[in-house]
């Protein structure tokens, strides 16, 4: 035993797998304990919010502090950020359009193109031709590039209880600073937020946990169902073996994603728990587990271990559990493997179809597809959303994958290197 | 010579496999009669259906056709425990020591197990251990050395006294080998054919004895049945079947055991020293 798992682990393959799996596994238990926040809680206003870190602009206006910092490229960047190379082409084309010469403008000299902008913008003026989503950006553009090359700073003011009016309460210059650190509110969203402003990242460490549980289960199920169909069909024969591959054959004709469909459909949105999606997948997916477990069994049932065991007068019990169960083992974990995997794929395809498990507190892998499709994330760009979840479900199915080979080439001599 | 009783007796004893165009005839209605305490060589090549009969004879596949006696009565092994009644009379030794054994279990619990089915499972445990120490020194092993270890560990010789050692714990009344020195090598297969030859002298055993060997056959057994295509084609005493044999196909067997020398006959040589 100690032998085998020294061998196991010194298969690169397995050990691969391994630590992918072992590492998704860790993030799963380790992440909900340093973020407890509960994974459907909607945070945001809007949908699809990007990744990035949210700063409270009302803290950072009262944050205790105030550093001056002369930076001497502050200006640039706050130019930059506005003005992009897009933007100054956009106001080149528009100038010619309303009548500049081409040669005078120079999309570079920043100061020359914003005064001529400021001189030859008029938002009232038609220009033929152009439609109207660009009227409308050019009005954004001339919006967002109001005061940009201003020297002044801002004058904050709030309305007078008594009176209503405004009155100034402090200013903020340009070269006014605050640490990030010091400010009372800030909130990183590695993955942004989904379609229901809900934390892209909590939300997928749990969907990932529930997946994995619902993989864990229905695998299970599958491989207890198949495995002790075809220890009976293989070892007892005759007539046990004939009503056994009898219904395993009409199984495999009829096409388990469609009975999958059908079951998970007939069950009813009610009562479609994760646990029950996990039972329905494994009760669709025994199939090829008894079909395998039966092939290898019977070409052990005629060893002479096994009857040297029926020699010495072990009941068939024994005999299964003693004589061939052992032998098989390895064989057994990998179905496992391939179970488990092929059923968090089972559970996303489900889900995307919208017969996932229903759920005010579990999200699943497949039910955040679903709902990313249903927003139409992947038509509006919110990679976000969906690219993620991709990922941690081609990483599931990958380190399982690699796990099985890994055990394959341990446990099958022909495959060894 | 005086009419020894009947052990194990077989009438039109037949095993067919298959159906149809892919009919085949195993076992073609044999019949014998297995005196108590002899060793009786099955001798045939490869597929003649030696080790068919052997199974239908441990009861390890049905009949298809005859009647097997156990000392004159019918047998009947329909359910698990008459098996297993059948089993504590009758045990086998098989031709591959490698694949004959449990690799996940140790040497103890196969000892322990034939223990068991002797009916000592209440024993105290000193005399269970005596009583596999007798055993082990029987095939000349020492127990201490085997306990804690798997039968893989041995190698192929040590496995097949092992086997024999079983069957010293079991004292079944008939043991049937089935070309138990066809996969050692030849210094072990005599140090095997010794421990046969002494448990039958010690126990008063019947052995069936199945080999290809027809050279070996001559050496251990009193009755040898010569084997062709599921049918005993010649059978009768070692001495008559080998040294004055009728059929062209026994012939044809003796012409392929390989011979020394030319000048080495064993029509000549009295090895058969008992």
């Amino acid at each position: 035993m100690k032998h085998t798992l020294q061998q196991v682990f010194h298969s690169s393959k397995f050990v691969t797998g391994f630590c992918i799996f072992a590492a998704i596994l860790l993030t799963v238990i380790i992440y909900p304990i340093f973020v407890p926040n509960p994974p459907l809680e909607i945070i945001a206003q809007g949908s699809f919010f990007p990744p990035g870190t949210y700063v409270s602009t009302y803290d950072t206006v009262f944050s205790s502090k105030a550093y001056t910092l002369n930076l001497p490229d502050a200006a640039a960047k706050r130019i930059a950020a506005k003005l992009g190379d897009k933007e100054r082409q956009d106001i080149k084309d528009y100038l010619v359009l309303v009548g500049v010469p081409e040669a005078e403008i120079d999309t570079t000299n920043t100061i020359q193109l914003l005064s001529q902008w400021d001189k030859n913008y008029d938002p009232s003026k038609k220009i033929s031709g152009m439609i109207f989503s660009k009227v409308r950006y050019y009005e954004r553009l001339n919006k967002s590039l109001t005061g940009l090359l201003s020297e002044e700073g801002l004058i904050l003011a709030a309305p007078n209880i008594d009176t209503g009016a405004l009155e100034q309460i402090g200013t903020i210059n340009l070269a006014d600073y605050v640490n990030i650190k010091e400010v009372a509110s800030v909130r990183t969203l590695p993955l942004g937020t989904d379609n229901f402003g809900r934390d892209v990242l909590t939300e997928l460490v749990r969907a990932t946990s529930v997946s994995l549980k619902i993989g864990l289960i229905a695998g299970l199920i599958a491989t207890f169902i198949g495995l002790t169909l075809g220890l009976l069909g293989g070892y007892i024969g005759g007539t046990v073996d004939d009503v056994i591959m009898f219904i395993t054959n009409l199984f495999t004709v009829i096409p388990s994603f469609v009975l999958l469909i059908l079951i998970s459909y007939s069950v009813g949105q009610e009562h479609r728990g994760p646990v029950m999606v996990a039972t329905v997948i494994g009760f669709t997916s025994w199939v090829w587990t008894t079909r395998a477990v039966r092939s290898q069994v019977i070409s052990l049932r005629n060893r002479d271990h096994v009857n040297l065991s029926k020699l010495s007068g072990h009941s068939l019990f024994h005999i299964i559990t003693h004589d061939i169960l052992p032998y098989i083992a390895s064989y057994v974990v990998m179905a496992l493997i391939l179970q488990i995997s092929s059923a968090i794929l089972a559970e996303a395809s489900l889900s995307v179809l919208g017969l996932g498990p229903k759920t005010s507190i579990d999200p699943t892998l497949g039910l955040m597809m679903n709902w990313a499709m249903i927003y139409q994330a992947q038509i509006l760009g919110k990679w976000w959303a969906y690219f993620p979840v991709l990922i941690v479900i081609a990483l599931i199915t990958f380190s399982m994958n690699l796990m099985n080979t890994g055990l394959d080439q341990v446990f099958n001599p022909a495959l060894r290197d | 010579m005086t009419e020894k009783k009947s052990c194990l007796k077989g009438v039109g004893l037949t095993k067919v496999f298959g159906l149809g165009r892919n009919k085949n005839m195993a076992v073609d209605h044999v019949d014998f009669d297995f005196a108590e305490g002899e060793i009786v060589s099955i001798v045939g090549e490869s597929g003649s259906g030696k080790t068919t009969l052997a199974k239908m004879l441990l009861g390890l596949i049905n009949t298809t056709e005859g009647e097997i006696y156990f000392k004159s009565k019918k047998r009947d092994i329909r359910s698990q425990k008459a098996k297993k009644e059948y089993w504590t009379n009758i045990q086998a030794i098989f031709q591959d020591p490698f694949s004959s054994y449990n690799i996940f279990n140790k040497i103890d619990a196969l000892f322990l197990d034939c223990i068991n089915m002797r009916g000592g499972k209440k024993l105290p445990y000193e005399k269970k251990l005596e009583m596999m120490t007798e055993a082990c020194s029987f095939v000349n092993l020492k127990f201490a050395e085997l306990t804690n270890k798997y039968p893989f560990e041995l190698s192929g010789g040590q496995m097949q006294r092992l086997m024999i050692a079983r069957i010293f714990l079991l004292k079944p009344q008939i043991l049937l080998a089935d070309e138990p020195t066809s996969m050692i090598d030849a210094c072990s297969r005599a140090t095997i054919l010794d421990m046969l030859l002494k448990l039958r002298n010690d126990t008063g055993m019947t052995i069936i004895f199945i080999t290809h060997d027809i050279g070996l056959a001559y050496f251990v057994s009193d009755k040898v049945f010569i084997m062709e295509h599921g049918k005993f084609v010649e059978s009768g005493t070692a001495d008559e079947v080998i040294l004055r044999p009728k059929e062209a196909y026994t012939k044809r067997l003796l012409n392929d055991v390989p011979k020394i020398h030319e000048e080495w006959d064993l029509s000549t040589v009295d090895i058969k020293a008992k």
